[in-house]
């Protein structure tokens, strides 16, 4: 069978790996593991992993993605990496804040200002 | 299958479907027919987002923890849709359950816990939410806000 194409765009800036969803919607359940493997990927590529995840463009979002989140930020905390999470639209946004889930990540309304925050 | 069938309403005729789902990916037509309809109604855009985003929850708990994935096990939509509200009721073919045992994902405890979010946030999003006995069947109703 043949390998479905990435599900992300993923580009290397210095010593960050920054990360953009290919999707509008991360709804569909094999969708959403195929984005958790290759997140796992990137996360255990080299050594304390700095990864951006850019929801620039994404409208919808499932309960499952934000479990596929939570399984990366366990993962980089494991391998004393850094996620950050920028450019989530208002509604996504209130997403995170019902689940509580604004205060395990660490958001940012630019790219720009999450770049930055890496330390 | 799918049944389309059409009812009188107040203003305008509501509309109605009950569409059997053999899996999950069943449900994006019926998504998609639903945006439409909500859409045409002038039902607002975070109405439409919320009744996406619990569909889509009620939709994937059914197979997953009603049916338990099993092949062969089904989830029926049943939907009504008028110019006030859009009513659906989810039901799987599985036992049913109590929603009061699932742990609240909020609490600091269970924060990091993966699973456990979609029940909390069809309650957020919809207007009412009851589970009918013996607990397979999820009845969720969206209202159009009031006028400011």
């Amino acid at each position: 069978m043949a390998k479905s194409a990435s599900r992300l765009r993923v580009t290397v800036d210095e010593s960050i790996t920054r990360v953009e969803f290919v999707d509008r919607n991360i709804l569909d359940e094999a969708n959403i593991q195929q984005i958790g493997e290759e997140l796992m990927k990137l996360v255990e590529a080299g050594s304390r992993p700095k990864i951006l995840i850019s929801f620039s463009g994404v409208e919808h979002l499932s309960s499952a993605a934000l479990g596929t989140l939570i399984h990366v930020h366990k993962r980089l905390e494991q391998r004393n990496g850094q996620l950050r999470l920028s450019e989530i639209n208002a509604q996504i946004f209130e997403v995170f804040k019902i689940t509580k889930l604004n205060k395990l990540f660490q958001v940012f309304d630019s790219t720009e200002k999450a770049l930055k925050s890496f330390s | 299958m799918t049944v389309r069938a059409m009812s009188g309403g107040s203003t305008r005729r509501s509309f109605e479907r009950s569409t059997v789902l053999v899996r999950r990916e069943d449900l994006d037509p019926l998504q998609s027919e639903v945006t439409e309809e909500l859409t045409h109604r002038a039902f607002p855009e975070q109405g439409r987002f919320a009744v996406r985003l619990a569909l889509e929850e009620a939709v994937v708990n059914a197979f997953r923890h009603g049916n338990r994935n099993q092949p062969g096990k089904t989830v029926t939509v049943r939907l009504v849709i008028d110019d006030q509200e859009a009513v659906f009721e989810i039901e799987d073919q599985g036992e049913g359950f109590d929603p009061a045992c699932v742990p609240d994902p909020t609490l600091e405890e269970n924060i990091e816990i993966p699973s456990g979010r979609g029940i909390m946030l069809i309650k957020a999003y919809m207007s009412d939410v009851r589970y009918l006995p013996p607990g397979n069947i999820i009845r969720m109703v969206y209202r159009r806000p009031s006028p400011a």
